[in-house]
C-alpha cells in the first residue's frame, strides 16, 4: 500500500505532461542558438546602421527592464515606481566606473578631470552598477515595505527624482559630472552583446521565479495575509524581490549607457518608468515571455514602424491630416488605453509563450486530443 | 534689515506656493478618500487647465475665458473618471492605477502633440500679478491672495463635507465603499462630484500658479502634483486639513531651502520628507490607523 | 493531567472604544479538540487573531508550549482610553508575527477561505514547505537545493495524496469547488507541521452530509498528525460530537466553559444563543 502510494507519487509528480523535458531543453537550446546566429548573420548581410539593430539592441534591453518590473509587479504584486531611478544609478556606476583615465580630461573638463582616475573592467563595472541600484532598492525597502503598497508607488517614484536630483548636484560634480553628460566609455558594437547579457539575466529571473521563493512571493501577490499564515516573512520577501528587480534594472541602466554611448541624468524621467510599465501591462502582467514580446513591439512602434506618423505625409499635393512631430506619441498613447481598458490581460496574460505550450497545441490542432481533461475538471466543478 | 525682508519675502512666496500645491492636493486625498485611488492624471489636469487658459485668453476676454477653463478643466476631469477608471471599478486596484498613469501619459503626449512642444506663456491677469510694497518686503497681490483664497474655498468645501447631505454621503462612501451603496447612495455621483471639486481646484490652482509661473509646458503637471500628493500623504491622506497643513509646509520649506541657495535640493527634499513620514508616522498628520479585516 | 499547548491569558483586544475580545482566559492541552463557539459578532475570529498575531492584543498574554509568545499592555492614547480588565499586571511588550508563530507550531484556516488562488492545488501546499527549508535566495535560483526541493515536492504531494486530491494537483486553486477549496485550505495547515492546528468555521456553508464527513476528516487528522484542534464553528452537531471542550464566547467575554454536555444545557448559553434577556447582559 505504501509502496504504492510512492509510486503513484512519483508518477505525478514527473508526470511527462506534454514533452520530456530532455527535448524540450534541447529544441529551447537549438532555437536559441538558431536566434543567436540569426543576429549574426544579419549583422554580416546589412550595414550597421540599419534600423533592425537599433530596434533588436534596444528591444533586449527594455526586455530585461520590463522583466525586472514584472518580477515586482506581476509577480510579487508590489506596485514599483522606480524603475527609472534604478537604471539610472547603474548607468551612472556603469559609465563613471568605465571611462578610461586618458579620456576623464575631456569628459569632466568642468572638474579637472574628476576625481577618479581609473577605470574598471567592463563586467565588473556592470556588476557593482547592478549592486549599487540593488542597495538602493534595500534601503527605499526598508521604510517602505512594512506599510501598505500604495505607498511604495509613491515613494519609489520620489526616489527615482531624488536620485535625478542628486546627481546633478554641482558638488558631486568630479565624480559625476553635474548635470553635464558623461561619454567615452567602453559600449558595444555587436547586438549579440545585448542579447546574451539580458538574455543571461531574464533567465536567471525565470529560475528565481520558478523556485521556492518565486512560489513565495506568487504566494505574497495572491494574499499576503494567507502568505504570512503560511510562514513566509512578508517583509523580508518583499525586500528580496524588490533587491532583485533593482539590481536587474541597474545592469538594464549599465546597457542603455552602453547602447545610447552617453547618458545623462535628466532623460531618466518618471515617464521613462511610465513606459517600461507600460510595456509590462501590454505584454501581460504575470507574463515573462509577454514582456519580452511587447518590448520588442513597443521598440519597434516607437523608433521603426510607427516612426511616418512623426512626418508631414503629402500624396498627390494633399497633406494628410494630424500627422507631424508628436502624433506618434498620441497614437501610442491611445492604443495604451485600449489596452489598459478594454485588454487587460495584455498579449499573455499570466501565460507564458512555451515549447510545451505550442507542443501541446499543436497536439490538440491535429488529435483533438488535450481537450478531454479539460471537460473533467468542469465536471469536477458542478 | 535687507536679509531679514528678503527671508519675509521668501516666505511669503512659500505660503503662496503651499497654497497652490493645497488646492491640488485635495483632489488627490479626495480621490483617494473615496477610491483608494492615487490619480496619477490629476498633475496633468493642472497642466491641461493651464493650458485651457493660453488659448482661451488668446481670443476671450478674462472675464469669459477664467470661467471658461474653470468648466472645460471640470469637464476635462469628470470625463477622466467615466472613460478611464469607472469602466475598472470591479477590477484590481493595480489595473485602475495604471489606468491613470495610461491618462497621464496620454494628456502629457497629447500636449506634446498640440502645442508642439515649446513653451507657452501665460496671459497676465491684471491686478493680481501687480507688485507691491509694504515696508521693505517687495511681493506682488497674487502672493498674498492665494492663501486667502485658498483658505476661503476649502473652509467652503469642509462645511460642504461636514453640513450637507451630499457631504455625509461622500463621508459614507469613503467610509465603506460597498455599503454606502447598499444604503442607496449613488455611488457614481458621489465620485462625479469628487473629481468636480477636485478637478475645480486644480483649476483655481492652476490660475494661481502659472500667474506666478507663467510658461505653460506639457511636463509641468507632474512636479507640483507629486508635491501635493506628498503633502497629502504628510497630512494624512484621506484628510482635508491635513492635505491643506501637509501643502504650506511642504511649500514654506521649499522656499526656505531655495533661500539658502539649495535649490537642487528644493525637489528632493519634498521626497525625503516623504519618507520620513513613513517612517515616523506613515498614517500622517490628521490620519487615522486602518486595521485590515482578516 | 495532560500538558498545555496553548495558554490564553486575561486577553483584551479593543478597537478604537470598542472591546472585541474582554480579558479571554484559556487553555488548550495536548491532544485535545477545543471548541469555541458563540454568536455572531462574539469576538471569535478576533481572539483567533491575537493567538496567530495578526491583531496585537491590547492587554494580555498568550503561551505556546510554555514558551510566552505573546504579550501586552495598553500604551499611548489606549492607556487612557483602556476599558478591559486587569490593567498593570503585564509589563512587557512581545509581539511575534504570523509567520514566526507558524514556524513555531500553530496553523490556521480562515472563515472566509484564503488561497492563492491564482496557484495550482500542488503550489499551494508546496509553499507551506517554504519556511522550514534551509535554502537561500541563491541556492534557490540556482538550483543548488536540489535534494530539499526535491524532498519539499515529495512531502506535499504525499500530503495531497492522503487527502485524495492528488487527482486535483495541477487545477488552479480558485477553480475548484467550495468544499474542496476548504479541505485544501487544511490541508495546506497541515503542511505547515503544525502542532496546533486552528480552524475557523470549517463546516461554513456545509450540509449535513459533508459536516459529518469533515468531523470524520478533523478526527482522523487529529490522531493521523498528533495534533490539537483549537476551532470555532457553528455547527454543534459538530462541536458536541468531537470537542473535549468547549469555551462560550459572548459580547466579547467568556459566558461558559467545560464538557460538551454542561455546556447543552448551561442555561445562559442558551439564552446567548435564542435570544438575551435584559439580565443576562449583565
Amino acid at each position: 500500500m505504501a509502496k504504492d502510494n510512492e509510486k503513484i507519487i512519483q508518477q505525478n509528480m514527473l508526470k511527462p505532461d506534454g514533452l520530456n523535458p530532455k527535448v524540450k531543453y534541447s529544441i529551447a537550446a537549438v532555437l536559441l542558438a538558431l536566434l543567436l546566429l540569426g543576429i549574426w548573420w544579419l549583422e554580416q548581410i546589412l550595414p550597421p546602421s540599419s534600423i533592425i539593430f537599433t530596434v533588436l539592441k534596444k528591444g533586449a534591453i527594455y526586455s530585461l527592464i520590463a522583466v525586472s518590473l514584472n518580477l515586482l509587479n506581476g509577480f510579487t504584486g508590489l506596485f514599483s515606481l522606480g524603475q527609472a531611478g534604478f537604471m539610472l544609478i547603474g548607468a551612472y556606476t556603469y559609465a563613471v566606473l568605465t571611462i578610461p583615465p586618458e579620456s576623464r580630461a575631456a569628459v569632466y573638463m568642468y572638474y579637472d578631470g574628476g576625481i577618479i582616475d581609473f577605470a574598471l573592467p567592463v563586467p565588473v563595472a556592470m556588476l557593482l552598477a547592478g549592486c549599487l541600484a540593488g542597495l538602493c532598492g534595500f534601503l527605499i525597502g526598508l521604510p517602505v515595505l512594512r506599510l501598505k503598497s500604495d505607498y511604495l508607488a509613491i515613494a519609489t517614484l520620489g526616489f527615482a527624482e531624488i536620485i535625478r536630483a542628486i546627481v546633478q548636484y554641482d558638488k558631486l560634480g568630479p565624480i559625476t559630472n553635474a548635470s553635464n553628460l558623461l561619454r567615452s566609455f567602453p559600449v558595444f558594437r555587436s547586438t549579440l552583446f545585448p542579447f546574451i547579457v539580458a538574455g543571461l539575466c531574464i533567465a536567471v529571473i525565470c529560475l528565481l521565479i520558478n523556485s521556492s521563493y518565486g512560489r513565495a512571493f506568487k504566494a505574497i501577490r495572491d494574499d499576503e495575509i494567507a502568505a504570512e499564515a503560511m510562514g513566509i516573512n512578508l517583509f523580508a520577501h518583499k525586500e528580496m524581490a524588490l533587491v532583485t528587480s533593482a539590481f536587474f534594472a541597474g545592469i538594464g541602466g549599465a546597457l542603455l549607457a552602453m547602447f545610447q554611448m552617453m547618458v545623462q541624468a535628466r532623460a531618466f524621467t518618471s515617464a521613462m518608468t511610465y513606459e517600461i510599465l507600460l510595456i509590462v501591462v501590454i505584454g501581460g502582467i504575470g507574463s515573462i515571455t509577454g514582456s519580452i514580446i511587447a518590448s520588442f513591439l513597443f521598440i519597434a512602434c516607437s523608433e521603426w514602424w510607427l516612426r511616418f506618423l512623426d512626418e508631414v505625409q503629402i500624396i498627390n499635393g494633399f497633406q494628410l491630416p494630424f500627422m507631424r512631430s508628436g502624433f506618434r506619441m498620441v497614437v501610442f498613447s491611445i492604443i495604451i488605453m485600449f489596452v489598459v481598458l478594454f485588454y487587460r490581460k495584455g498579449i499573455m496574460g499570466t501565460k507564458e509563450f512555451s515549447i510545451d505550450g505550442i507542443y501541446k497545441f499543436f497536439r490538440r490542432l491535429f488529435t483533438g486530443e488535450g481537450k478531454k481533461p479539460k471537460e473533467q475538471k468542469g465536471g469536477g466543478a458542478a | 534689515m535687507d536679509n531679514l525682508s528678503y527671508y519675509i519675502q521668501q516666505l511669503l512666496t512659500g505660503v503662496s506656493v503651499g497654497g497652490q500645491y493645497a488646492l491640488i492636493a485635495i483632489g488627490y486625498t479626495m480621490v483617494y478618500g473615496i477610491l483608494r485611488l492615487i490619480n496619477f492624471a490629476h498633475g496633468d489636469i493642472f497642466m491641461a487647465a493651464g493650458f485651457f487658459m493660453v488659448y482661451a485668453s488668446a481670443s476671450l476676454p478674462l472675464y469669459i475665458s477664467i470661467p471658461l477653463v474653470l468648466l472645460l478643466t471640470v469637464i476635462l476631469g469628470v470625463s477622466v473618471e467615466r472613460i478611464a477608471y469607472k469602466p475598472l471599478r470591479q477590477a484590481p486596484r493595480m489595473s485602475i492605477m495604471i489606468s491613470a498613469i495610461g491618462v497621464s501619459y496620454l494628456l502629457q503626449n497629447f500636449a506634446t502633440y498640440y502645442t508642439g512642444g515649446l513653451p507657452r506663456s501665460y496671459p497676465t491677469i491684471p491686478f493680481i500679478s501687480e507688485i507691491i510694497t509694504i515696508g521693505t518686503v517687495t511681493t506682488s497681490w497674487i502672493t498674498l491672495l492665494t492663501p486667502v483664497l485658498t483658505l476661503a474655498l476649502v473652509i467652503g468645501l469642509v462645511a460642504l463635507i461636514k453640513y450637507t447631505k451630499m457631504g455625509m454621503a461622500m463621508r459614507a462612501v469613503s467610509k465603506d465603499f460597498e455599503t454606502a451603496q447598499l444604503m442607496g447612495i449613488k455611488i457614481n455621483n458621489i465620485i462625479s462630484i469628487t473629481f468636480i471639486i477636485g478637478s475645480f481646484l486644480a483649476g483655481v490652482g492652476s490660475i494661481l500658479f502659472f500667474t506666478k509661473y507663467p510658461t505653460v509646458l506639457p511636463t509641468i503637471g507632474a512636479m507640483p502634483g507629486l508635491k501635493a500628493f506628498v503633502a497629502a500623504v504628510f497630512g494624512g491622506i484621506g484628510s482635508i486639513p491635513g492635505a491643506v497643513v501637509g501643502a504650506f509646509v511642504i511649500g514654506i520649506c521649499e522656499n526656505i531651502i531655495k533661500a539658502m541657495g539649495y535649490t537642487t535640493f528644493s525637489d528632493a527634499f519634498t521626497f525625503v520628507l516623504l519618507i520620513l513620514v513613513l517612517i515616523v508616522r506613515p498614517s500622517g498628520l490628521f490620519g487615522e490607523k486602518s486595521t485590515e479585516k482578516v | 493531567m495532560s500538558e498545555n499547548i496553548l495558554h490564553v491569558e486575561n486577553i483584551t483586544m479593543q478597537f478604537g472604544g470598542v472591546v472585541a475580545v474582554n480579558n479571554l482566559s484559556l487553555d488548550v492541552n495536548r491532544g485535545e479538540i477545543v471548541a469555541l463557539i458563540g454568536p455572531n459578532g462574539a469576538g471569535k475570529t478576533t481572539a483567533f487573531n491575537v493567538i496567530t498575531g495578526v491583531y496585537e492584543p491590547t492587554n494580555g498574554r498568550v503561551d505556546f508550549c510554555g514558551e510566552n509568545m505573546i504579550q501586552n499592555y495598553p500604551k499611548g492614547k489606549m492607556a487612557k482610553s483602556y476599558k478591559g480588565e486587569n490593567l498593570g499586571l503585564y509589563k512587557n511588550s512581545i509581539s511575534k508575527t504570523p509567520d514566526q508563530i507558524t514556524k513555531l507550531g500553530i496553523a490556521r484556516t480562515f472563515q472566509n477561505i484564503r488561497l492563492f488562488s491564482g496557484l495550482t492545488v500542488f503550489e499551494n501546499v508546496l509553499i507551506a514547505k517554504h519556511m522550514r527549508a534551509r535554502q537561500n535566495i541563491f541556492s534557490a535560483t540556482f538550483r543548488l537545493n536540489y535534494k530539499e526541493e526535491q524532498r519539499m515536492r515529495r512531502e506535499a504531494m504525499e500530503l495531497l495524496e492522503i487527502q485524495d486530491m492528488g487527482h486535483l494537483k495541477d487545477d488552479i486553486a480558485g477553480s475548484l469547488p467550495y468544499g474542496i477549496q476548504r479541505r485544501l485550505e487544511i490541508a495546506r495547515a497541515l503542511a505547515t507541521e503544525p502542532q496546533l492546528l486552528l480552524l475557523d468555521e470549517p463546516a461554513a456553508g456545509m450540509n449535513p452530509q459533508e459536516t459529518q464527513e469533515l468531523t470524520d476528516f478533523i478526527l482522523e487528522i487529529k490522531n493521523n498528525y498528533n495534533l490539537s484542534v483549537f476551532m470555532i464553528e457553528h455547527h454543534m452537531d459538530l462541536v458536541m460530537q468531537i470537542s473535549n471542550r468547549i469555551y462560550v464566547l459572548d459580547f466579547g467575554s467568556l459566558i461558559a466553559q467545560g464538557l460538551p454536555e454542561e455546556i447543552s444545557n448551561n442555561p445562559r448559553v442558551i439564552e446567548a444563543y435564542l435570544g438575551v434577556s435584559d439580565d443576562a447582559e449583565n
